[in-house]
This record gives structure tokens, C-alpha cells and sequence, in this order.
């Protein structure tokens, strides 16, 4: 028998629309809203030539060897309670085969202020781990060889400070400052957006981070001195165009602040590093990871004639979207951040948090905790994805999107630039307006069945079984109160007073406050009393609250 | 407008404690407004005297409270007890928040009237308050 050829595309076309089409009402958008075509063929492939891994402009990642060379460094972000019990949970996780550590602090800690302040009672170690001062670094990396392993602080106001510590602990071990490595999130742009943690205005914040910035290209040469991050606008509403724009925006007003400064670009960019999420729409998500490194090449290269190809790869950070968790049958978001941690993957992350399935009501449990992290093993060493380099590459569909990504990136980037820039716009409230909209335009889509949360607006179930969740001894708070006043009781006033004496004025000068900062921090200043420091100086910021 | 119409109920919405997660706050605010309701968002990291403050000088009948750091078993009691100091216990408290089934009953019996958990549709807190408050028009 002999079938004859038919013209084969035009046909799909007549076949699919003569088929019948599911009328559930949902959806056939990305998450984001971007349209989607129920087929991608050859027509929509781009014509350009032939991109390759390790090249410009790194779309199919900035390694010519991928996951081949290296596999990503599983960092679970991770800190509560105290910093003895923390520093169990890291020994815990490092025993279980996490490659790099990663701290999140309490909302004392990250809004710069001690655990005895006023506004600090009942948010002590809820969130994170409490340091108010060298002592709790000191026992934070216990017995943690800080030479051997790379360390990632989610802290953004207070980054300088908390980095800081980080040295000096190094120093008592015996670490050079040069051998650290790691990571500070120091990214006060997308706190002024999204996760809203400013505490000092836009300015002198700016001047902090080239600070830092500035004094690590020569002191601590292998830190990543910012991790400019997506993830917070992305977990505040926003689509991931939305989240790919401000992040890059965010990156180059970044350069420019530290060009302006008289920094050589090829001096620091190398050291810039990102952080995304990696939300639940998977094919949108991995094209948003191509596009983000094929963007900065270009900007970095083209706008700003960086030399040096570090300065043009883009290295970066995921974590599986907090936001996509759900209290309902919380079972179920060990299968959701198995599907976003694959994206990440496939999208070629440098580094990777997979999010336990009780977060979404509490801090992880040592159980929940490694059974997200052995989610990322299954993935690494079960699945065989980690074997081919970009192995979407080519896909019609998954370039197509990845242009249609930094499309809309570039529209973005143009209005921001129009209002003349990112500090500009963010006092205009331009990227809280677009965000809130955003989510709130999701929610209404999930109230009208137009999305599907499984769980949660379909497919419930009516005897949830609650699952066990970590508690936070109230007693804790207590005791770290106890613990900062006797560091402030204990240490060397004298060298205490004349050190923040010296930042004060180092602030109120033009110097860079780093040295300033180490000194305060080697004489037991406490958190809150450095930031009080340059709180007298600087003042602090007010959000005008847009609905 | 006929004689009759009563006011629409003021609600105070608020971000207590130190977080930033204002995602919520800010989509409940729009869907209340929305629904009828007349709404004044306080904004971030207010103290339970600044709320409390600001419902008495608008004159509001609600309050809803909104956290994300795990810091609502301090920060919501301490609320209604400020209510209770300044003799404004016929204002109405709600929240809404990362808040585990056994702080919810705990939170009930010191006098949040509600608690919204995540994954509730607006649709559902709308309703709560069309039969908290039915003689309102919305």
C-alpha cells in the first residue's frame, strides 16, 4: 500500500481543528499570560547561526561542558532557631552530601536590628537563624571548615555587616579572606521593588553595596559580591518576563553605579552573580533561564564593552518557587518542586534550593528538609538529565519562547530606561504597581477556575490529615536576648565606641566603610548598633504603600 | 442616594511585624475594594498601637492583619489586647497569613475573629464579611 504524501503542515492544521478541543475552560497561556500555539514546528525556529555551549551569547549555557564537567551545587537555604541549633541542621545536611551551604536569617537579623529591640519580640529565630553579633557567627560555623566549603547569606541591608562576620570567623580559623568563597544577596534594588527589607534610602544603600562590591575585588576575590535577584519579585506576583526584566535592570543599574565609582568593568563583573525562581510552568521557566544569560552577554559585551568573557556570563542561583507550595494536601509539593527543580536543570542553574513540602506553613523539618534535597539527587543521578548539554536546545518550541522572553525583557527594559532608570522608577512605584497587578490578575484567574491550583481550586479533598511541622521554642527568645547583652556586657567598650566612632564618620565621609565595618564587627559591636550607626547618618526610607 | 444608606464598612488593612511579603495584603485590599468595601492599606511593619491608631482615627469596623514571618501568635493577640486597652472591642480583627490549623483555634480563643489561611479564594473572604456585616450595603 502506498500513502502519498499530503502537504503535511497545512494538513496538521486541518487534522487539529477538525478534532476536538477540550472546553474546560482553562488556560492554554504560560502562567505569565504569554500565548502559546498548540504546536511548534521548523517555521518557528529562529535564523541565526548555530549557538553552542560555553560560546557568546551562552543561551545554551556558559560551560562547553554543562552538567558533564560539573554537576550544580545543591544549596539548601536553611537557618532557624538559634545558631547552635542551626549549625546542627548544616552539619545534618553537609552529612547527608549538600555541597555548599546557604543561611537565612530571622527578620531581626535582616531588618538590622538586635534581638532585644522592642520590635524584634516574637520574630526570633521564626524565619531564620539569629546573629546579633560575632558570638553567633562564631557558633553558626562551629567546626565548619569555612577554607572547604562556600557559604551563600541571604541579607540584604545589613549584607556588609553580616559578610563581615563571615570574615572575621574565617580569620579565627585561620582562613584568609582571599580563600573564601561564597555567595552575599547584598541586591537592595529588588528590595526596594519586591521584598521590601530597605531600611537605609536608595542612595547611600546604593553606596553601601559598591562598597562591598568594590572592597571584595580586592580583599575577598573569589566572593560573589551581590546575587541580583529575580526570585523575590517573581515570589511578589510577578510574571516571569516581569521577573527576567527588573532582575537584568536591577544587574546593569548595579554596572553602573560601580562604573561610576571608577571601577573597571571587567574588575567586578565577573563576580556578579543571579538568583532566580523557578516557578511551576516548566517550558516557560527553562526559556526563561536561556534568555537571561543570552541578554547580559549581549548587554554586557555590546553596551558596555566588557573584555573579559566572565564579565559576559551570566552565572546564577534557583530556587524552586515558594509561592507554588500550597497548604492543601502539602504531600503534593514534593511533586511540584521535583517538576521546578527539573527546570531549573534543564535551564542550566549554577546552583539549586529545592523547597521542602512544609514551607508553605512552617520552617522544614529534618525530614522534609532531606527529602528535598533528595529530590535534586534523583534528578542529578536517577534521571540521566544532567548527561546532555542543553538538551532542549533546538526544540522549536523552547526557542521560540526563549526569544519571546527577551522580547519582552527589551519592552521592559526601554519603559524603565524612559523613566529614567531603575532608582526613578522604583520611586514612582512603577515595578510595585506592575507587580501587584500581576498578582492580582492570578488570583482572579485561580477565584475563576480560568488556572488550576491542585488542591486548592480543584481536586480538594475534605479530610486533610496535617502534617507534622517544626515549632519554634518560645523559650529561645529569651535566651538569645540574654546572650546579646551578655556579648555587650563582656567585650572591649573602649575599642567598641572607637570603632563605631570611626564608621560614623567613615559614613558621613566618602571612604569605603568595609574596614570600618570588619573593625566594629571584630570588636563585638552588636548588628543593631552598626546599623544604628549609619542610621544616624543615612536615615532610614519610607515605601509609599500603592494598593 | 436614598436616606437610608448606612456608610460601607472601613476596613484597615495591615502589615504587622517585620516582614515584606505584601503580595497578599495588597490583593485582598484590591479584591475588598472591589467587592465595595472601603479599604486604607496602613503599609509595611506596623506596630498593634500604630494599627489600632489608624482604625480609631478612620473610624474603621474592621481590621485584618496580614504575616508572613511566623511572628502572629505576638503580634495578632497583641492587636486585640490594644483594642481592648483603648476600649475599641466592638472593632472586628481578621488575618490572614502562613498560620498552622493549631495557632488558628489558639488565635480564635484570644479574639481574631478569622483567620485566612493560604489558598483561600477572595471570594470566600468577601462573603465572610457580606455576613459579618449584612445589614451593609456592598
Amino acid at each position: 500500500m502506498k500513502v502519498r504524501a499530503r502537504d503535511t503542515k497545512q494538513a496538521w492544521k486541518e487534522d487539529f481543528e477538525g478534532s476536538p478541543a477540550r472546553d474546560d475552560g482553562i488556560e492554554t497561556s504560560t502562567i505569565s499570560g504569554i500565548p502559546l500555539q498548540p504546536l511548534y514546528t521548523a517555521d518557528d525556529l529562529p535564523r541565526r547561526p548555530e549557538e553552542l555551549p560555553g560560546q557568546f551569547p551562552y543561551t545554551r549555557g556558559i560551560h562547553p561542558s554543562g552538567y558533564r564537567g560539573r554537576l550544580w551545587t545543591m544549596r539548601q537555604f536553611s537557618g532557624f532557631a538559634t545558631a547552635e541549633e542551626t549549625n546542627r541542621r548544616y552539619k545534618y545536611l553537609l552529612a547527608n552530601g549538600q555541597t555548599g551551604l546557604s543561611v537565612a536569617f530571622d527578620m531581626p537579623t535582616l531588618m538590622g536590628q538586635d534581638s532585644d529591640a522592642p520590635t524584634s519580640r516574637g520574630e526570633i529565630g521564626h524565619c531564620g537563624v539569629a546573629i546579633d553579633s560575632l558570638a553567633d557567627m562564631e557558633t553558626l560555623f562551629d567546626g565548619i571548615p569555612l577554607g572547604d566549603i562556600t557559604t551563600s547569606m541571604t541579607i540584604n541591608s545589613p549584607a556588609a555587616i553580616l559578610l563581615c562576620m563571615y570574615i572575621a570567623v574565617a580569620e579565627e580559623q585561620g582562613v584568609p579572606a582571599s580563600r573564601l568563597g561564597g555567595t552575599l544577596q547584598n541586591d537592595i534594588l529588588k528590595e526596594f521593588i519586591a521584598q521590601k527589607e530597605f531600611i537605609f534610602p536608595p542612595a547611600p544603600s546604593m553606596r553601601l553595596v559598591v562598597d562591598s562590591i568594590e572592597y571584595c575585588a580586592k580583599e575577598v576575590p573569589q566572593w560573589n559580591t551581590i546575587s541580583i535577584s529575580g526570585y523575590h519579585i517573581r515570589e511578589a506576583g510577578s510574571t516571569a518576563a516581569q521577573e527576567l526584566a527588573f532582575t537584568l535592570a536591577d544587574g546593569m543599574a548595579y554596572v553602573d553605579a560601580c562604573l561610576e565609582r571608577g571601577m573597571r568593568i571587567d574588575d567586578f563583573a565577573p563576580r556578579l552573580s543571579f538568583f532566580f525562581d523557578a516557578h511551576i510552568d516548566f517550558f516557560e521557566e527553562i526559556a526563561k533561564f536561556r534568555a537571561a544569560r543570552r541578554i547580559w552577554a549581549r548587554w554586557m559585551r555590546e553596551r558596555y564593552g566588557a573584555q573579559s568573557e566572565r564579565s559576559w556570563k551570566l552565572r546564577f542561583h534557583t530556587q524552586t518557587a515558594g509561592v507554588s507550595l500550597t497548604a492543601q494536601q502539602p504531600e503534593l509539593n514534593i511533586a511540584r518542586t521535583a517538576i521546578e527543580a527539573l527546570a531549573a536543570v534543564l535551564g542550566g542553574t549554577q546552583s539549586l534550593h529545592t523547597n521542602a513540602m512544609d514551607e508553605v506553613l512552617a520552617l522544614p523539618t529534618d525530614k522534609s528538609a532531606r527529602i528535598a534535597l533528595r529530590t535534586q539527587q534523583l534528578i542529578a543521578y536517577e534521571s540521566g538529565v544532567a548527561n546532555t548539554i542543553d538538551p532542549l536546545g533546538g526544540s522549536y518550541f523552547i526557542e521560540a519562547l526563549t526569544d519571546e522572553m527577551e522580547r519582552q525583557a527589551e519592552v521592559y527594559f526601554k519603559r524603565i530606561e524612559d523613566l529614567g532608570g531603575v532608582i526613578p522608577a522604583i520611586e514612582a512605584s512603577f515595578f510595585q504597581k506592575e507587580i501587584a497587578d500581576s498578582a492580582f490578575q492570578y488570583q482572579r484567574e485561580l477565584d475563576q477556575k480560568r488556572r488550576i491550583m491542585v488542591g486548592v481550586n480543584d481536586f480538594t479533598v475534605d479530610d486533610e490529615v496535617p502534617i507534622e511541622i517544626l515549632r519554634i521554642d518560645p523559650r529561645l527568645e529569651a535566651e538569645q536576648v540574654a546572650r546579646v547583652r551578655e556579648v555587650r556586657r563582656k567585650r572591649d567598650q573602649a575599642r567598641c565606641s572607637k570603632a563605631l566612632t570611626g564608621l560614623r564618620k567613615a559614613a558621613a565621609g566618602s571612604d569605603n566603610m568595609m574596614p570600618y565595618i570588619l573593625e566594629a564587627v571584630r570588636a563585638y559591636a552588636t548588628e543593631g548598633e552598626i546599623m544604628k550607626t549609619m542610621i544616624e547618618v543615612f536615615g532610614t526610607y519610607t515605601e509609599q504603600a500603592v494598593v | 442616594m436614598s436616606p437610608t444608606a448606612v456608610r460601607p464598612v472601613r476596613i484597615i488593612v495591615a502589615k504587622v511585624g517585620l516582614d515584606g511579603h505584601d503580595r497578599g495584603v495588597k490583593v485582598v485590599a484590591r479584591a475588598l475594594r472591589d467587592a465595595g468595601y472601603e479599604v486604607i492599606y496602613t503599609g509595611l511593619r506596623q506596630t498593634p498601637e500604630m494599627v489600632v491608631d489608624a482604625a480609631l482615627q478612620e473610624d474603621a469596623q474592621v481590621i485584618g492583619l496580614s504575616i508572613h514571618s511566623g511572628a502572629h501568635m505576638t503580634l495578632f493577640p497583641a492587636v486585640v489586647q490594644e483594642l481592648k486597652r483603648r476600649k475599641a472591642t466592638d472593632i472586628v480583627v481578621f488575618g490572614g497569613g502562613i498560620i498552622p490549623d493549631d495557632d488558628i483555634a489558639t488565635l480564635k480563643k484570644q479574639g481574631v475573629e478569622k483567620l485566612f489561611t493560604p489558598g483561600t479564594p477572595l471570594q470566600e473572604i468577601v462573603d465572610w464579611l457580606r455576613q459579618r456585616f449584612p445589614a451593609e450595603p456592598a
